[in-house]
């Protein structure tokens, strides 16, 4: 993508910058350069996507009928563990974090990211924890099999692999530490001077959020993890009823990472829909300042929220009680996101571009997500949901045609001034539609399923059961079969794409909406080398 | 980047990593910190111990509800014991006493000091499950290929409410030698 040596401001007294990439393969090896750090990140996430959803596509291939068909209920139950964690820690959040490097230093006028060395670290401390991770896959005993959130007793049992699951989730959340230290200290000491920090754009203000979230949970994931591999190994009883502790106290300590750790996949989404939707709604953000608010308020409710993931525990009632109202007051920002993304498209001359298509379907989608998370934060009514799959259909609302849309988007969005060549817009076109309509096909069944009883992580089911897991199967597998063509978009677009001249404003005046617009297409390798004078602002 | 920024942006760099270290410690922080505010008052705590006695009170016996109570016994992983209830279930009148007795075998020839943790289900219901005595009130030590019976006796307060028809209570042992040795 940025194989580009193009010519660039030159600056004497700033050595490390005075070249362009090295030459051959050792460059992506040892690349300081955040928009080759940036490439690695994407093209590592797109990878991860096609993996994790090679799993989705057995699990939903098993589901395809009752009874067994394929793989026994333990691989199937690793797939379901291994599908998530691939999907979240290898697939969403590196996209996010490329994406951060990408933008954020063309965004703020900034010549690179704050410290690039310790960013090629954390790029290839991600490689090797999902590495790790997959190489548990062949161990004795099968991969980790007792769902992503690692509850003990369960996952004690796991063989083999339970040592090497727990360094993987170690090394990516030290990678994840290492990335967000990395993007705040960006965001916080490397702006233009003309730009204050209301100024910022969205995609900046919301990953400086996620930053700080990221630095605050990830240390406590590894705690728990941690925890976990002592009782196993060093006869500590952190969770171990016999040994006077209590296997609750882990679900705790999951649960105050695992609520922010999904607005930290959910924030730079908002962050890109925030982004893409004025350029094609030709009008700046509606109500940026609440737009930054929401988000901080979001990420605030995210550390008290966290037992609404367990409320069938045995908590007390005025817990409940507790995490129910609390859980209901994130309505309330989110709330205010989503209307203004709705204004902002209120009388606008709207055009509908892929990226723009995949956004709009993010708003009404995401919404839906929401919605179900509204029902299933009434604590008596989560007892009948709780563990089915109308939690599935939840989270997948809320991460594929969100989080993974708002990523295609971003990829439409940004692939021309990336690469300097136009992607081929009826194949995008294509793509957004055979995507929408398949999601659908694919999780709102599951709805359905849920509210009926069926338990998720589980690999046969009750005949009754039998119509809505075949739609849902075929929806999955018209879903992956259409991210080919994201795919094949992808390497055309590096390739040369239609051969179509891009400007470097790319959409209809988009240098009125960010900072990114005003550099070349394709961007060189060095940019900003001295900051912008003049801010673009996106907002009023 | 001119040095200015780079010593500023390493000076910033540490102090978040010393943040995301203290975080780390605040994971573990969380284990006492959730003892504590499970204690607290206000947070009313539906779940009593249930591995204390509670002194025998004499309640009045409520003849017309049926109470079914289910004893379940499992082992822990790698518990190389037998482990069995006299009986799978008893009807009991709320208010009214029963003994139940339990047996387990130690299937090694070596002593082994292991635990009997209860669970109640529907959970709720343990705050009306009052035991005078029990085998799960301390660590029980077996000689090797020793048989124990051990009782438990105890009674459905009559205040259960009348929603709950069956109390499952299930133990499961623990081999607890090694921790128990260590200590």
């Amino acid at each position: 993508m940025s194989a580009v040596t193009a010519e660039h401001e030159h600056d004497d007294h700033h050595d490390d910058h005075a070249h362009g990439p090295e030459k051959g393969w050792l460059r992506w090896i040892v690349t300081t350069n955040h928009k080759d750090i940036g490439t690695l990140y994407l093209l590592f996430a797109l990878a991860m996507f096609f993996v994790g959803g090679t799993m989705a596509m057995i699990i939903r291939a098993e589901l395809f009928e009752p009874g067994m068909q394929f793989v026994d209920p333990k691989f199937f139950n690793s797939m379901t563990t291994m599908h998530a964690l691939v999907m979240v820690f290898g697939a969403v959040m590196p996209a996010f974090v490329g994406l951060a490097n990408w933008m954020i230093p063309m965004m703020i006028g900034a010549p690179d990211m704050a410290l690039p060395r310790m960013n090629n670290m954390s790029f290839w401390l991600l490689v090797s924890g999902v590495l790790l991770l997959a190489s548990t896959l062949f161990m004795e005993g099968g991969a980790p099999a007792g769902g992503w959130t690692l509850y003990p007793p369960l996952v004690l049992q796991t063989g083999k692999a339970l040592p090497f699951a727990i360094f993987s989730v170690h090394l990516l959340g030290i990678s994840s530490i290492l990335g967000a230290i990395n993007i705040v200290a960006t965001i916080l000491n490397m702006r233009a001077p003309a730009m204050p920090l209301m100024k910022m754009p969205m995609f900046v203000w919301t990953w400086l959020i996620t930053g700080f979230l990221l630095i605050a949970i990830m240390p406590v994931f590894a705690g728990a993890v941690t925890m976990l591999l002592t009782d196993k190994f060093f006869h500590t009883s952190f969770f171990d009823a016999a040994g006077g502790g209590d296997p609750v106290l882990y679900q705790h300590i999951f649960w105050f990472f695992g609520h922010p750790e999904v607005y930290v996949m959910i924030l730079p989404t908002f962050g890109v829909a925030s982004t893409i939707i004025p350029v094609f709604a030709r009008k700046p953000l509606f109500g940026y300042s609440s737009m930054v608010y929401a988000t901080a308020s979001i990420a605030f409710l995210s550390f008290i929220v966290w037992a609404h993931h367990m409320f069938t525990v045995g908590m007390p009632i005025s817990g409940e009680l507790y995490f129910m109202y609390a859980t209901m007051l994130i309505a309330i920002p989110t709330g205010v996101k989503v209307f203004n993304w709705t204004a902002t498209m209120w009388k606008g001359a709207m055009t509908f571009e892929t990226p723009m298509l995949f956004s709009i379907a993010f708003v009404v989608l995401f919404t839906l997500g929401g919605f179900t998370g509204l029902m299933m934060s009434i604590a008596p009514v989560d007892f009948q949901y709780h563990d089915t799959y109308f939690i599935v259909a939840h989270f997948h609302y809320t991460l594929v045609p969100a989080s993974v849309f708002i990523l295609m988007a971003a990829g439409y969005f940004w692939l021309p001034k990336w690469t300097g060549h136009m992607y081929n817009e009826k194949i995008g076109q294509l793509h957004f539609w055979l995507s929408t309509i398949s999601v659908n096909i694919l999780f709102f069944p599951q709805h359905f399923l849920g509210l009926a009883g069926m338990p998720r992580r589980i690999p046969d089911y009750a005949i009754q059961f039998a119509d809505w897991n075949m739609i849902s199967s075929i929806g999955g597998f018209i879903f992956g079969a259409s991210q080919l063509l994201f795919l094949w978009i992808v390497i055309d677009t590096i390739k040369g794409g239609t051969g179509e001249k891009v400007t470097d404003e790319v959409w209809e005046d988009a240098h009125k909406h960010g900072l990114e617009w005003t550099l070349p297409s394709p961007v060189p390798y060095h940019t900003f080398s001295t900051p912008p004078t003049v801010i673009p602002c996106d907002h009023n | 980047m001119n040095d200015d920024v780079s010593v500023k942006n390493k000076k910033l760099g540490q102090k978040l990593a010393i943040a995301a270290i203290a975080m780390f410690g605040f994971g573990y922080a969380l284990v006492p910190l959730y003892d504590v505010l499970c204690e607290w008052k206000w947070i009313e705590r539906d779940r009593p111990d249930a591995i204390k006695a509670i002194p025998e009170t004499a309640y009045t016996v409520d003849v017309n509800r049926n109470v079914n109570v289910e004893f379940m016994t499992s082992l822990n992983e790698n518990t190389p014991m037998v482990f069995s209830s006299e009986m799978p279930q008893l009807q009991v009148h709320p208010g009214e006493y029963h003994t139940v007795n339990f047996y387990a075998e130690n299937k090694t020839n070596k002593t082994m000091i292991a635990r009997a943790i209860p669970s109640f289900s529907p959970a709720l219901t343990s705050t009306y499950f009052e035991k005078v005595e029990c085998f799960c009130f301390s660590e029980q030590t077996f000689a090797p290929h020793e048989k124990k019976t051990m009782p438990m006796r105890f009674v459905v307060n009559p205040a259960l409410p009348t929603d709950y028809k069956t109390i499952t209570l299930s133990y499961t042992f623990f081999d607890n030698t090694e921790t128990a040795v260590k200590k």
